[in-house]
């Protein structure tokens, strides 16, 4: 089987590989590209564990070709922090005690910065919406949706304080 | 060493940092996805295996024909059951670990391992698969508990005799054991009660539903020495038990225990593990096997489903007299130990004259129940539970006031046998009582349940190490595995031990080639046994540092005392001599005896019981029979609460896979004994949507067994959950569910039925 040459953008740094045309991005993530970030759970798009954007579009990874993602932008948790700066939803799982066993915990995130991206304030509704394609069998999801809420939260008064100061300046 | 062994008594001390909430150590690891689970390891070379699975619940395997797909390119070994030879030496249990990992002659249900491949990729592998021919000759199959009882059943294991019964049965039969628990005179117990209510129920099979599948990396070089990572709850477990079926010596293989993706019961068993170290030996290159999902609920342990029987009978005045169950709970195609379990707990929460529980465990056409969280006690609690409803309501009573004068107490003869200490049952239905959510109002189509629930708890064999490093940081080595913050809750306790800073406190999860034996990490007694092995090995480290700073100060090591993480010299002749931090004397470590480390080794008896009280509103749609959880408050007693943000995490959790029990989640077979709903589509664990905030109260009653008063608290909270959404339901929509889940087309069932 000849493999298809994929040329992608993988948090923000661009890549090139060869894969199966059947072969899942999950699989090219993990087994090509070493980012093992996302997890396989189910392989069928009902856990969420493997949760990545393209393009800006919260996807299951385990559901999209490698091959789909040529010219693309891909997003995976090993994008979130910024340097030694954990992002906000990363600092605030931690603090919360959002994570115990912590094989979800990826994809909540890679989902919660999506839901965050297109709605600053979200209500508790809304976060359980937003993260019910994501399962976690450990916390019975209070901690998770404390975090995320906390989060919002600390990125709204972020954006205030900085807002403030490109004013001043 | 028995008359040097510590004494592990509560003792009421004043903590500086127990109780506090700091970041656990792994989290960065974990929210960055660095964290390396089962299936996040590679090595050079690696093959990647495939097993291939009977398709029928119950078959003769007539002959595997592995000839093709070893010709294929690229496979680099096949193996079947006649690559794992029985060396068990008669041990029956090794042999049926064996058996289930590959079949031996027979498929005993569907999803049972009959071969397995390993090729240079999946690709590969899977053409493999296809080209193994096995015949099967399609024998009569029972998946049902109370079926697999009867006459006529077929026998899925034709050398069982039924243990626990007098005269021992000549024939064979699916019942593998009965068990009977209990005290007092029953007879004489009913004849004395004004009422009596007698119920029937049923419960389908779960799963504990990690989201990790099963996942490892064996490797077994020619020279019988081997590795393997795994994600698992016992790497020590796993390569005993390992190393005796591929007869390998426990020494040469070093089992590395993975970050583990939760496991709830389900991870204490070996599974695939000695297939994968198998088809490493004869390929002699690294092989990485992993499960579909499909295949973790086809054929790695769900939880009995079970048939229940309750009786319970009481006076006038509110006073339970007699209490009676029989209960059947399948164990999958080999013989288990959850309907003994069940019995056990059946009456544990009740202060009881005359009780008495009767189990059989019992053979079907499925996966090998597996341990799942307090296992085998919620089924029994929701039969309990349900039924001393109905009894309070027969008496006119509170069922919660009608617990409380029932509930057992310090000095209470436990159903099982042994006479309790300080327990927390009372005091949870105390809380219960007080609780806002008790008086909170109700809308239409809403109802309120509660129900209690109690787990054993288990201590066990544990070893754990603490070496301090030159510059006064603390390294950790336990060999439990953390699969809910217990580096965050261990590395408390050795600060408070030592009087450092939690954060001078690194904790490691070891491999079996350094640190000695642990057991599972189950029964709840991670923080309960690596913690009160943490605290001696703490005590031992605090000796060295004594007597070094004695060196250090050329004065007699009694006139040193350790107060505050530093070395005090006592006395008015000692008062020029300024206290020495840790950090000072590891410094000096050197030049004053070399490293400084502490160690502990123990079985940590003493695990105290705990119980949990839980409320639960519901609302039930009366169109739909759709029920949703509105409202949950668990109340537990964890008799200290080292680190609480866990503790709640713990009771949460339990709660939040009790509430999916008893809802949505069952294992569907069909006519042909297949499981129809072998994934997360089917199978409905509860979404984020699906819940409420899940409210907690931590209670702390001392366990009278550990230094700092720990009970484990990890299991009891999936005990309630049924029972008190089944009285909830009960008060919302006026049915009473006696079989769980209760599932919409139950509940709509019920309702119309009523109408």
């Amino acid at each position: 089987m000849s493999g298809v040459h994929v040329s992608t953008t993988v948090n923000g740094d661009a890549v090139e590989f060869v894969c199966p045309p059947g072969e899942t991005l999950l699989d090219v993530l993990r087994n090509r590209l070493n980012l093992i970030g996302a997890k396989e759970g189910c392989g069928t798009g009902d856990c969420g564990a493997c949760s990545v954007t393209v393009d800006g579009r919260l996807v299951c990874s385990c559901l999209v070709l490698g091959a789909e993602v040529e010219g693309a932008k891909v997003g995976t948790v090993e994008g979130m922090a910024e340097g030694g700066e954990l992002h906000t939803l990363q600092s605030k799982f931690i603090e919360h005690a959002a994570l115990q066993c912590g094989i979800c915990t990826p994809g909540f995130l890679v989902a919660a910065k999506a839901l965050l991206d297109r709605n600053s304030d979200p209500s508790e509704e809304e976060i359980r919406y937003a993260l019910a394609g994501n399962l976690c069998r450990c916390t019975g999801y209070d901690k998770i949706v404390r975090a995320v809420d906390a989060a919002a939260k600390q990125l709204a008064t972020d954006a205030t304080k900085s807002g403030k100061k490109s004013k001043r300046r | 060493m028995a008359e040097t062994a510590p004494d592990t008594s509560f003792t009421n001390q004043d903590f500086k940092i127990i109780g506090t909430r700091p970041p656990r150590p792994d989290g960065v690891d974990k929210v960055t996805g660095r964290a390396k689970y089962g299936a996040d390891a590679f090595a050079a070379g690696q093959l990647t295996a495939l097993i291939l699975r009977s398709p029928h619940a119950h078959a003769k395997i007539l002959s595997i024909d592995t000839k093709r797909a070893e010709k294929l390119k690229g496979v680099k070994a096949v193996v079947t059951c006649e690559d794992l030879p029985d060396l068990t030496g008669g041990n029956r249990g090794m042999l049926d670990i064996l058996e289930n990992c590959m079949a031996r002659g027979r498929a005993l249900y569907d999803g049972h391992a009959v071969a397995a491949v390993a090729a240079i990729d999946a690709e590969t592998a899977k053409k493999a698969l296809k080209l193994i021919k096995v015949k099967y000759e399609v024998l009569p199959h029972v998946t049902d508990v109370d079926e697999a009882m009867k006459k006529k059943a077929p026998i899925i294991q034709p050398h069982i005799r039924t243990t626990g019964v007098d005269p021992k049965p000549k024939k064979a039969s699916n019942v593998a054991a009965r068990s009977q628990f209990g005290h007092g005179d029953i007879e004489a117990g009913f004849a004395a009660a004004d009422v009596i209510v007698e119920e029937s129920y049923k419960t389908e099979q779960t799963h504990q539903g990690y989201i990790e599948p099963h996942a490892c990396l064996a490797s077994v070089g020619p020279d019988g020495q081997g590795e393997l990572w795994v994600t698992t709850q016992g790497h020590f477990v796993f390569r005993n038990t390992c190393a005796a079926l591929l007869g390998m010596e426990v020494a040469k293989l070093k089992v590395t225990s993975s970050e583990i993706g939760g496991g709830f019961g389900g991870k204490t068993h070996v599974w695939m593990e000695p297939v994968a170290l198998a088809l490493s030996r004869k390929a002699n290159r690294p092989v990485k096997l992993t499960m579909s999902r499909e295949e973790v609920f086809r054929a790695s342990g769900p939880t009995s489903s079970t048939s229940i029987d309750i009786k319970i009978g009481a006076t006038r005045d509110g006073r339970i007299c007699a209490a009676s169950a029989e209960l059947r709970y399948q164990g999958g195609a080999f013989p288990g130990i959850w309907g003994m379990l069940g019995a056990m707990t059946t009456w544990a929460c009740y202060d009881l004259e005359n009780c008495q529980s009767v189990a059989f465990d019992v053979l079907v056409n499925r996966p090998k129940s597996a341990a799942y969280r307090a296992p085998s006690a919620p089924m029994a609690a929701f039969a309990v539970e349900s039924t001393i409803d109905l009894v309070a309501a027969k008496l006119g009573m509170d069922p919660v006031d009608f617990r409380i004068l029932n509930a057992a107490k310090e000095g209470t003869r436990a159903s099982y046998g042994p006479t309790y200490g300080p327990i927390g049952i009372g005091p949870t239905l105390e809380a219960v009582k007080n609780h806002p959510h008790m008086k909170a109002p109700l809308g239409p189509n809403q109802g309120r349940g509660m129900a209690c629930g109690f787990w054993f708890n288990f201590g066990g064999q544990t070893c754990t190490d603490i070496n301090v490093g030159v510059d006064g940081t603390v390294s950790l080595t336990v060999g439990t595995m953390d699969v809910g913050g217990s580096r965050a809750s261990l590395s408390l306790i050795a600060a408070e031990e030592l009087g450092i800073p939690y954060e001078r406190v690194k904790c490691n999860v070891a491999d079996t080639a350094s640190l000695g034996h642990n057991d599972m990490t189950e029964g709840s007694r991670g923080t309960f046994s690596s913690g009160m092995a943490t605290i001696f090995a703490a005590r031992d480290v605090v000796k060295v540092l004594r007597n070094r700073a004695a060196a250090m100060w050329e004065i007699d090591v009694d006139d040193v005392a350790w107060e505050d993480g530093q070395a005090v010299a006592k006395g008015i002749a000692h008062s020029n001599l300024s206290p020495l931090s840790l950090a000072d004397i590891a410094r000096k470590s050197p030049t004053t005896g070399g490293p400084i480390a502490g160690h502990n080794e123990t079985v940590a008896d003493g695990a105290g019981v705990s119980f949990a009280s839980h409320i639960c509103d519901v609302e039930v749609d009366p169109e739909t029979g759709a029920t949703k959880v509105i409202r949950y408050t668990v109340v537990q007693d964890a008799g200290k609460a080292i680190h609480p943000d866990y503790v709640e995490g713990q009771f949460q959790g339990a709660a939040a896979q009790g509430i999916g029990w008893a809802l949505n989640e069952e294992y569907i077979y069909g006519e042909d004994g297949r499981l129809q709903n072998p994934g997360f589509l089917d199978y409905r664990i509860p979404v984020c949507s699906d819940l409420p905030f899940i409210d907690t109260e931590i209670l702390e009653i001392p366990n009278p067994g550990h230094p700092y008063g720990v009970r484990g608290v990890g299991e009891t909270s999936i005990v309630p959950p049924l029972a008190a959404i089944g009285n909830a339901v009960s008060n919302a929509a006026g049915v009473r569910l006696n079989h769980v889940p209760m599932s919409p087309p139950r509940i709509l069932k019920a309702i119309n039925a009523a109408k």
